[in-house]
């Protein structure tokens, strides 16, 4: 009771201060630093004093309400809900789990192996394993604030898209040969862990302990992607990688994938490196492929796949998924949106 | 007791395998303690999340590490 009491006041000061950071940021620096108004430093000073505690707070709140929510998730309950699903329907239903399950890439191996033991088809898992890093609440956060709600709803409805299709499209390949021979022998001779018995306060923990390590790990990202945008923040953009990446260029969103591949990064990391493409004169599309690229295509992934997969399977897989973001790349440019 | 700690070599892992040395001898229980990180070992237990914990033979934690109160109850329950 007295944690909820506690939590309810956290709220109220959130509130509080998240309706004023506009006023906070301008007496910081008017008032105290004492900086001249309409100057370029001026400017990207504010933009750095505003934004940050803007994101912290966002991130702090979103993360921790997702928190709770994943508490009523796992692996082995998501595994149960797609056992016997038809094709399409697991697909599709794997992806929307893939966003919710407590999820982190260091476990893949196990989560592959587990599916695979279940007799969940491969295309069903690999859209649960494209969904899962690709989408996540830090990623749409972090979008949202910095381009708007509408890219971070583009972002995610079509990341969904790529891993429902791209899953289907690997289990119609039929590729069960390039998986290696001793995932299918696998077999567990116990439950796993049975129904753990959670209370509210479990949960609430959950919560707090998921801030405390995603936040944890994130904040320097998030602190040098919004000084990076705060000096560009109103700058002339140069217009080398506006040529080179622009719309213009129909090679732009292949490049731009290609060259995510091999880079890797969480989400937070990547979205003040989009900041800059877009500053310079990137489309959002070209960034948006980019970033998908780095987030869902990556070479650890990869080589931590390898183990449960043979190379024809691993190079299929990645084909399949690029030119899934590629038709989102163009999609967005050709639309201009 | 025999004490299982699952895990392929993850940051995790490696945490709970130290806490629950510590813990162990901070009780000073009688028990012997076994990292598995063959994943075919692993998933034997059913455990599709590391780090796990076993304790005689029985998952009894998956996927974080646990409190140091609550790896006591587990380990004197």
């Amino acid at each position: 009771m007295k944690k909820i009491i506690l939590l309810i006041a956290l709220l109220v000061g959130w509130i509080a201060f998240y309706m004023n950071l506009a006023n906070i940021a301008d007496f910081l620096i008017y008032n105290i630093l004492n900086l001249e108004e309409g100057k370029h430093l001026t400017e990207s000073i504010w933009f750095f004093i505003y934004e940050v505690p803007k994101v912290m707070l966002l991130l702090v709140l979103i993360v921790f309400i997702v928190g709770i929510i994943r508490s009523w998730f796992s692996p082995e309950r998501t595994r149960k809900a797609l056992e016997g699903k038809s094709l399409f329907a697991g697909n599709v239903m794997a992806s929307g789990l893939g966003i919710v399950t407590p999820f982190c890439s260091c476990s893949a191996i196990p989560l592959f192996l587990g599916f695979v033991e279940a007799g969940i088809p491969i295309g069903v898992t690999f859209s649960f394993l494209i969904a899962a890093p690709l989408i996540n609440e830090v990623a749409l956060i972090l979008l949202a604030s910095l381009f708007g709600w509408k890219v971070a709803v583009i972002y995610a409805l079509t990341g969904l898209t790529i891993a429902i299709i791209s899953g289907f499209i690997l289990e119609k390949m039929k590729l069960q040969r390039y998986v290696e021979e001793w995932v299918y022998q696998v077999k567990s001779n116990q439950p796993g862990l049975v129904d753990e018995k959670i209370t509210l306060n479990d949960r609430i923990e959950a919560g707090l302990d998921s801030v405390k390590e995603i936040v944890g790990k994130i904040w320097i990202y998030i602190l040098i992607g919004i000084a990076v945008g705060a000096g560009a923040h109103g700058y002339v953009p140069d217009d080398y990688l506006a040529n080179l990446l622009g719309d213009e260029n129909w090679y732009a969103v292949p490049l731009a994938i290609i060259a995510g591949i091999p880079l890797y990064s969480n989400a937070a990391g990547i979205i003040p490196i989009v900041g800059v493409l877009m500053e310079k004169g990137v489309t959002l599309g070209t960034a948006l492929a980019f970033m998908m690229s780095v987030i869902g295509l990556s070479l650890p992934e990869i080589i931590i796949l390898k183990k449960v997969l043979k190379w024809q399977l691993i190079v299929i897989f990645v084909s399949v998924v690029a030119v899934g973001i590629t038709m989102v790349g163009f999609l967005f440019n050709f639309f201009n949106i | 007791m025999e004490i299982k700690v699952l895990g392929t070599g993850c940051v995790k892992c490696k945490k709970l395998e130290k806490l629950t040395e510590n813990t162990v001898n901070e009780l000073g229980l009688d028990a012997t303690i076994e990292k598995i990180e063959d994943i075919y070992k692993i998933m034997q237990f059913g455990v599709m999340r590391t780090p796990g914990l076993v304790i005689d033979g029985k998952v009894v934690l998956t996927g974080r590490l646990p409190k140091t109160n609550e790896l006591i109850e587990f380990l004197t329950k």
